[in-house]
């Protein structure tokens, strides 16, 4: 008896000791895991999580903090970093924000004066311009985190819905059986030209 | 639900008359059972038919499914009817019903209806009766010697067993010859008037019947060959293998053709639900299921190993499923295991 | 004909899967192919064929005639598009295109005339003499796409030079039920066929041209075997058991040569060009007779249709007008389906063309082909995969895109699946699986262009970062500098004013460096006085002293005995101007250094 537990405690020592030097001599660089949580993100750089950027966001999620803060990612990242972390997938945390439509912005150029003050908010350098010359959105290059519109001071900066091209467009899935087993659909489809 | 996406046309098939054909295949096997052995089967049938509508109609409207169009596919009439299959004929009322419900309850609705559950639901009550209700689940199997007419059958199911019980039940042949290895010789036991020329008297042609109607649905394409095959050739290897002593280990035809080798090889297995996925999955899964039903008969507590041989393997299938994909066209080899390596 | 020099027949393989649907093939085939009357409208879209869509040529206003070309092909993937009659370009605008979307897509609207008059042919009889550069280029001029139903480039499949092709297999399979459009033309046209053959196989050096073909059309392999015979072409038959999908490109190379094309692979890696009989009949026509794409046969079936057959339709013809003209009931129609009906689609608006891919018109009652009804869930009977050609799990499948697990649709290879639908065909729940999957696959096309730009909004947004950082680093550097230069320049202003020789100057500075020590011994000073305050200070002092000056010199010639007195409080005077006006210079020169700092905003 006395020796079975003695075996015992002696193999528990042995494995901690190896797993212990284990760990320290073979820890890895940095945190490799904040570059696959930002790899899942959708890099809108908007702020809406309440970190300035997303790698910000991912650095954070790594330190333990939730990751339902992330509306333009929305359910399908949600999901990702739930796969990735091995955690519950929480529902999007609705004090961030809620899943809408892709957005991109749109300055009505008439009404611009050139004070170059959306330039500078914009996380993605997306908008074209200088100092008294006239703005305009890169739409290809914006991300829709809509930073913009607030420090226009004639707010002139619309967020405008993407529309589908028939390029883009697919079919939905096959209808569900009861209404609630149907999530809301987010993405609307608009019938445009090419 | 309303598509507008191809194909436009399908074909003529549909759930509930694939399921309708399985139970027509099973008629042979039911008439071999009754008529062998005891109305009790019948019995059985009608309390698990009604039993399964009833709860699976409660479970339906309790998840707010449309409850028509879900009862009207006879998937809940053929778990009942492997169940029926299954239990002891002259088990009390109450051990059919509590059986089909657990079944409906355990094994398909609370996983998320048809289609949902990884056991096969008739083995899950199967399973779930054994083990809470031993000695009922082992000791009321009908006497071959004794068939048990219809009105001695809706006595002992539905009235008080302590009468005439020792004449009418007795222990399965399989459960006889195994007990009694090593104590009496082969032939002695086969001298026995339960054993026949193909293992057991009644036992072979419920077998036979039941294989009748595996034919039937191989030929109707319900169910491929694969399972079948693969589980009665592991079966018939293992035994063959050990009991080139039939003092020692119990007979290749007995094993075949008694007890649920023939209802498992080709309605309880084949559950197309709870199966491996693709044909090759299906080989190894089946043959797995046989080499557990010997394992277990031979070595293992209880007399017929259906039931967790079936469950057991269920386990292992969807691991089953990664490792035995098919070659797709262009493929140099199937993709095996959890990731798609590039 | 047994035996003919001409003609080899070879034997076939088989694919897995596959089913055996209703044909209906009898109700459109028993008639011969007639031309539709000309249409007062024409629109042609730019975007009917795979690739690049066309980029006008012409505007509004402009008349054209018959062959003339109205839109050119943009980049390497792209198609010319023609005026199928003469007429008069009315409008260059979104107009109604067949695609399940529904979207709109721009069109040009000709007007016909009625005259019907071509342009300007060039026959090349003596086509081998042009070369091989010439002849694809013609084909590329006269708008050749693949009329079997995709709508590739022709041309495009000739101009890779890196590949070494032996056969040109011809796909005479047409294995989809209803469709009869290809059965007709090689009835009618298997000589044209074959010259188009002739032209590829010379484009390619191909050794062999192959026919595929079911044996559901024994009167086309008769033409066939004629039309060899006649022009002296050695072909090689190969009939194959009428099964659906044998006429899918990958599905008939495995079954007449045994062969599989790799995954992500071309057929003409493994030595293979595969055309359609419409297509080559359209080289031909081109190649020989100058005569650019402006129309095709198609089909019009379905129960609903009371002259079902096939009809020669100019390209651009509106999809009602072709139905009245085969005489649809439409009260009758439950849907107009473009294509057939295992991978056809639902026309959303039946004033869309016909256009070069539209290979048959399907016009059901809900009786011949009802319509979906609910289906039950899977119950995993493997039935699909027994149907699947490509030896895909559907079912598996089903359950990735089901939940959207698009890495695990991935893992069963939903890429390989070529949608013709006989999974969903042979399904006993009714599931409409192939939806799913062009559901999934349109997700997952989706997610990778949403990766590749957000990959893009990292790297623009790690590079503003950088950018903004660089910019605090420069201006840091810049204000050090300044400051530095400020310094300088007071330093040597003031060494510049002592020079001068100016007394107050002068005085000042001794003074600055009395005030100095007595601050730090004294530890006063006038602090925390703003500008404005030490100027007035300042001032009042000088004039405090500048009164005491006065009166000392008055007092110097006035009163003798006074000048002591008036000296010493004069000197006390003078001390507290000087000090005060220091501490002004210096509180003056600290504000400008400051100001030159600030950015201007």
């Amino acid at each position: 008896m006395i020796s079975a537990v003695l075996t015992l405690l002696l193999l528990a020592a042995i494995f901690g000791g190896l797993l212990g030097f284990a760990a320290i001599r073979f820890k890895p660089e940095g945190n490799p895991i904040v570059d696959d949580i930002d790899n899942l993100l959708p890099q809108t750089q908007c702020g809406q999580c309440g970190h300035p950027g997303c790698r910000p966001y991912a650095t954070a999620i790594a330190a333990g903090e939730a990751i339902n803060k992330c509306p333009p990612g929305g359910e399908a990242t949600i999901s990702a970093l739930a796969d990735l972390l091995d955690v519950e997938a929480l529902p999007l945390d609705a004090e961030h924000g809620v899943e809408a439509i892709r957005t991109v912005a749109v300055i009505r150029e008439a009404e611009c004066i050139g004070c170059t003050k959306c330039i500078q908010a914009c996380p993605v350098d997306a908008i074209l311009g200088a100092a008294k010359l006239m703005h305009t959105v890169i739409a290809a290059e914006c991300t829709g985190c809509d930073l913009c519109v607030e420090p226009c001071p004639v707010d002139c900066i619309d967020m405008v819905p993407v529309a589908t091209t028939l390029r883009a467009w697919h079919v939905d899935k096959p209808g569900a059986l009861i209404a609630t087993d149907k999530p809301p659909a987010p993405n609307a489809s608009h019938k445009s030209a090419a | 639900m309303l598509t507008f996406s191809s194909p436009h046309t399908v074909g003529q098939n549909s759930v509930s008359k694939m399921m309708l054909t399985l139970l027509a295949a099973l008629i042979p096997g039911f008439a071999a059972l009754t008529y062998y052995f005891s109305w009790g089967y019948l019995i059985n049938l009608m309390l698990a038919c009604a039993t399964v509508l009833v709860v699976e109609g409660a479970l339906l409207a309790l998840r707010k499914r449309p409850i028509g169009f879900f009862l009207r596919d006879g998937s809940a009439l053929v778990t009942a009817a492997l169940l029926a299959c299954a239990l002891p004929p002259l088990a009390p009322w109450w051990v059919t019903v509590l059986g089909a419900a657990l079944a409906i309850l355990f094994g398909k609705q609370l996983f998320g209806g048809l289609g949902q559950n990884p056991f096969n639901p008739a083995m899950v009550s199967y399973a779930l009766l054994l083990v809470s209700l031993p000695v009922l689940m082992t000791t009321r199997w009908a006497n071959v010697e004794q068939p048990s007419s219809l009105v001695t059958s809706l006595m002992v199911i539905f009235g008080d067993p302590g009468l005439a019980l020792d004449g009418l039940t007795g222990a399965t042949p399989l459960d006889y010859y195994k007990l009694n290895i090593g104590r009496l010789t082969a032939s002695e036991l086969t001298a026995n008037p339960i054993f026949g020329p193909l293992g057991s008297v009644g036992w072979a042609q419920v077998n036979l019947a039941f294989l009748a109607g595996g034919l039937l649905l191989l030929v109707r394409r319900i169910i491929t060959w694969h399972i079948p095959v693969a589980l009665l050739g592991t079966l018939g290897v293992m035994a063959l293998f050990f009991s080139a002593d039939a003092d020692v280990h119990v007979p290749l035809q007995l094993h075949l053709f008694s007890g649920s080798t023939m209802l498992a090889a080709f309605f309880i297995a084949t559950d197309p639900v709870s199966a491996a996925t693709s044909n090759r999955g299906k080989l190894y899964y089946a043959a797995g299921i046989g080499l557990l039903i010997y394992l277990i008969r031979t070595w293992g507590n209880y007399p017929d190993a259906t039931a967790f041989a079936v469950l057991l393997m269920n386990f292992a299938a969807p691991l089953i499923d990664h490792y035995t994909r098919p070659r797709v066209y262009g493929q140099q080899k199937p993709i095996k295991g959890f990731k798609a390596d590039d | 004909m047994i035996g003919s020099q001409y003609i080899k027949l070879v034997d076939t393989g088989s694919i897995p899967g596959g089913i055996h649907p209703e044909q209906h093939k009898i109700e459109s085939n028993s008639s011969p192919i007639t031309t539709l009357p000309l249409p007062t409208t024409l629109w042609l879209p730019l975007a009917m064929h795979l690739g690049t869509p066309a980029e006008t040529t012409v505007q509004i206003g402009d008349r054209v005639l018959k062959g003339e070309l109205i839109a050119a092909a943009k980049g390497l993937v792209s198609a010319n598009i023609h005026a199928p009659t003469s007429g008069t370009i009315q409008a260059i605008e979104p107009h109604a295109f067949a695609h399940e979307s529904g979207f709109v897509q721009p069109a040009i609207a000709l007007d016909s005339d009625g005259l019907d008059q071509w342009r300007m042919l060039e026959p090349w009889s003596d086509w081998r003499s042009r070369g091989i550069e010439a002849v694809i280029e013609r084909i590329r001029l006269g708008g050749v796409t693949g009329l079997g139903g995709a709508g590739f480039p022709t041309d495009v499949k000739y101009r890779n030079s890196q590949a070494v092709i032996h056969t040109l297999l011809i796909n005479a399979a047409e294995c989809e039920p209803y469709i009869t459009a290809d059965d007709r033309l090689m009835r009618e046209r298997a000589d044209d066929i074959l010259r188009g053959a002739t032209i590829c196989q010379w484009l390619l050096g191909a050794k062999t041209i192959l026919i595929g073909i079911e044996d559901n059309k024994p009167e086309a392999i008769a033409a066939f075997r004629a039309a060899a015979e006649q022009l002296q072409v050695p072909i090689e038959l190969a009939i194959v058991p009428t099964k659906y999908p044998s006429g899918g490109e990958k599905q008939l190379i495995q079954l007449v040569l045994g062969a599989e094309v790799p995954q992500g692979g071309l057929p003409s890696d493994l030595g293979i060009v595969c055309q359609n009989v419409g297509t080559l009949a359209q080289v031909y026509r081109t190649v020989e007779l100058d005569e650019p794409l402006i129309s095709r046969v198609t089909t019009v079936t379905g129960a609903a249709v009371s002259q079902p057959g096939n009809y020669q339709v100019l390209i651009g013809t509106p999809i009602e007008v072709l139905l009245a003209h085969a005489g649809v009931q439409m009260a009758k129609a439950d849907r107009v389906i473009m294509g057939g009906p295992m991978m056809g689609f639902v026309v959303p608006d039946l004033l869309a063309p016909v256009v070069k891919s539209t290979n048959c018109l399907l016009v059901p009652t809900k009786k011949e082909l009802p319509p979906a009804l609910p289906d039950n869930p899977c119950i995993r009977c493997g039935l699909c995969e027994q149907a699947c050609p490509v030896s895909l799990l559907p079912q598996q499948m089903l359950w990735s895109a089901k939940n959207r697990q698009l890495d695990s649709a991935l893992l069963h290879s939903l890429n390989d699946c070529i949608e013709c639908g006989a999974c969903a065909y042979v399904c006993p729940s009714r599931i409409p699986l192939v939806q799913y999957y062009r559901y999934a696959k349109g997700e997952i096309r989706q997610e990778n262009e949403e990766n590749v730009s957000a990959e893009r909004a990292r790297v623009r947004f790690e590079n503003r970062q950088k950018r903004l950082d660089r910019e605090q680093v420069e201006k840091e550097a810049k204000r050090q500098s300044r400051a530095a230069a400020a310094a300088k320049a007071l330093a040597a202003k003031t060494a510049a004013e002592g020079k001068a020789g100016s007394e107050t100057n002068a005085l000042i500075a001794a003074t600055l460096e009395r005030v100095a020590a007595k601050k730090i011994a004294t530890n006063t000073g006038p602090v925390g006085l703003s500008l404005s305050e030490l100027a007035a200070v300042a001032q009042a002092s000088q004039e405090k002293f500048a009164k005491a000056a006065g009166r000392l010199t008055e007092a110097e010639t006035n009163a003798p005995e006074m000048v002591a007195a008036l000296k010493k409080a004069t000197g006390k005077l003078e001390e507290k101007y000087l000090s005060s006006e220091a501490a002004y210079q210096t509180a003056l020169a600290a504000v400008e250094i400051a100001a030159a700092d600030t950015p201007k905003s």
